[in-house]
């Protein structure tokens, strides 16, 4: 908690808080790293494989291979969620099933399954993106200013 | 009657005529299975959507107690329920089924209790003869409101709660034989300033022992009235923090004695990981198991303590800290 939010607390919330940190077990951050490591590795390797059988068998390159290969890990993360398995390896994996496109996928999924209720317009079309919006907003935000960077460090004679 | 600055002693004794509590899949998983008077296999209930089938589990629990006391539904005279939707949904459809007067409340997982409290002191004052009153919960409509999609990969941490999928409902009446409600204390909000919507337990504890602490108080009591004192659903974070806390005020709370709804209703093999929360969790555990316990005589008096996070989550996202608030009621039987 940051230094300002404690300034407002009252003494004996200050002293509960701490008596109650105490007494909260804390997130196994150690043994959940090791588990994002394994997963995310994991499904890398899963993506390697499928690259390398498109490379093998079809007509793609090393730059065209990454679309079907992400295609193929989507539709799998996505068949994962509707099956609802995919939040029980995520309760396991932490990060490592959420950092990789299949967690992109599984966030729009899993909201537009959720909102189904409420109809296709107003349900599935106006939350779908929910979660995955702020990914996309600030993705392509960073994306705009880094390209930006590049550009004037390109202009002025930079690498 | 008001005794002491919080607390209602309810001199015409309402008996708790009959109860029904209806369960979802996971309860059914459970050490009370047994307590339920209807388990469903399906988290849909055969309807289309978890709001639908979190009221049916009302309406089921609702006509099933109608039915056990040999009334009808015109024989209600007040309905009280609460639950954790926007706008109390559940109550106020079910309502609409039973077509019976009725008061909807929201004190979140404590309107188990501020329902059962309300409703004894309508009877207690003579405004009603026969008053159903319950609340439920759902575990995947209240992962949708407050948490995320029920799908969603989140990592939840040790300290968060599995909400119940259950209701439980009673008949309040004056007239037949039952366990009996003699007092009930309403709790304050109580605000330590935590913020975390993954640690109910830990911002709601203070709030319960607060009440316990008035109870004990107005009524010139301590812990050794009772048999057994169950909070509402403080899970093991909860309940340790609680225990502590009556420890460093100098308050005597027997640990045999005291325990938890949302440690009862799920075994430790069960991955819930701090215990079970949600309106359906205190109400469950009440309305079935625990009454069931008094009527074969293995407890005598019990104090129900239903503690309830009162945040939403606009005011969590607008980093608000989590107002809290516990109703404690008191139940016996004298055989």
């Amino acid at each position: 908690m940051s230094n300002k939010m404690k300034k407002k607390l009252t003494p004996v919330q200050q002293e509960y808080q701490a008596f109650a940190k105490e007494r909260e077990p804390a997130r196994p951050v150690a043994v959940n790293s090791l588990r994002a490591f394994l997963v995310g590795g994991a499904i890398c390797v899963i993506g390697q494989g499928i690259s390398s059988y498109f490379l093998w068998n079809f007509n793609f390159t090393e730059k065209t291979v990454g679309n079907p290969t992400v295609a193929v890990l989507i539709l799998i993360a996505v068949i994962l969620t509707a099956t609802g398995i995919y939040d029980h390896i995520a309760q396991w994996a932490g990060a490592g099933s959420a950092v990789p496109v299949t967690g992109f996928a599984n966030s729009i999924a899993s909201a537009a399954i959720e909102h189904r209720s409420e109809g296709f317009v107003l349900g599935v079309g106006g939350n779908m993106f929910k979660l995955a919006g702020a990914v996309i907003i600030y993705g392509v935000f960073a994306a705009f200013v880094i390209a930006l960077l590049k550009s004037i460090i390109t202009m002025l004679g930079g690498v | 009657m008001l005794h002491g600055h919080q607390t209602w002693i309810f001199k015409n004794k309402p008996a708790i005529i009959s109860s029904s509590v209806v369960g979802g899949p996971f309860e059914a998983k459970g050490p009370l299975a047994d307590d339920f008077d209807l388990l469903h296999g399906d988290l849909y209930i055969g309807q289309d959507s978890y709001e639908k089938a979190e009221r049916k589990m009302l309406e089921e629990a609702c006509e099933d107690a109608i039915k056990k006391a040999g009334y009808k539904k015109e024989d209600i005279q007040f309905f009280l329920s609460g639950d954790l939707l926007n706008q109390i949904i559940s109550s106020s459809f079910t309502a609409r089924t039973l077509g019976v007067p009725y008061l909807g409340l929201f004190g979140a997982c404590s309107s188990s209790m501020e329902s059962m409290a309300l409703g004894s002191l309508l009877i207690d004052s003579g405004a009603a003869e026969k008053i159903l009153c319950g609340a439920v919960s759902h575990n995947a409509t209240v992962e949708k409101q407050f948490r995320y999609p029920t799908e969603y990969g989140a990592q939840k941490p040790p300290t968060a709660q599995w909400t119940v999928t259950a209701a439980g409902v009673g008949i309040l009446s004056t007239k037949g034989s039952g366990p009996r409600v003699t007092s009930a204390t309403i709790g304050k909000v109580v605000d330590m300033g935590l913020s975390d919507p993954f640690n109910m337990g830990g911002a709601m504890a203070p709030a319960a022992v607060d009440t316990i602490t008035a109870h004990f108080r107005d009524l010139n009591i301590s812990a050794s009235e009772y048999d057994l004192i169950a909070t509402g659903d403080l899970g093991k974070v909860g309940h340790q923090i609680a225990a502590d806390l009556f420890k460093k005020h100098k308050i005597d709370m027997p640990e045999d004695i005291f325990t938890d709804c949302g440690l009862m209703i799920y075994s430790d093999d069960m991955s819930v990981f701090s215990g079970g929360s949600g309106c359906g969790c205190s109400a469950a555990v009440t309305y079935g198991h625990i009454l069931k316990r008094i009527k074969q005589r293995e407890l005598k008096k019990v104090l129900i303590v239903a503690t309830g996070a009162l945040l939403s989550p606009l005011s969590y996202q607008q980093k608000e800290s989590i107002p809290c608030i516990a109703h404690a009621v008191s139940i016996e039987y004298d055989h």
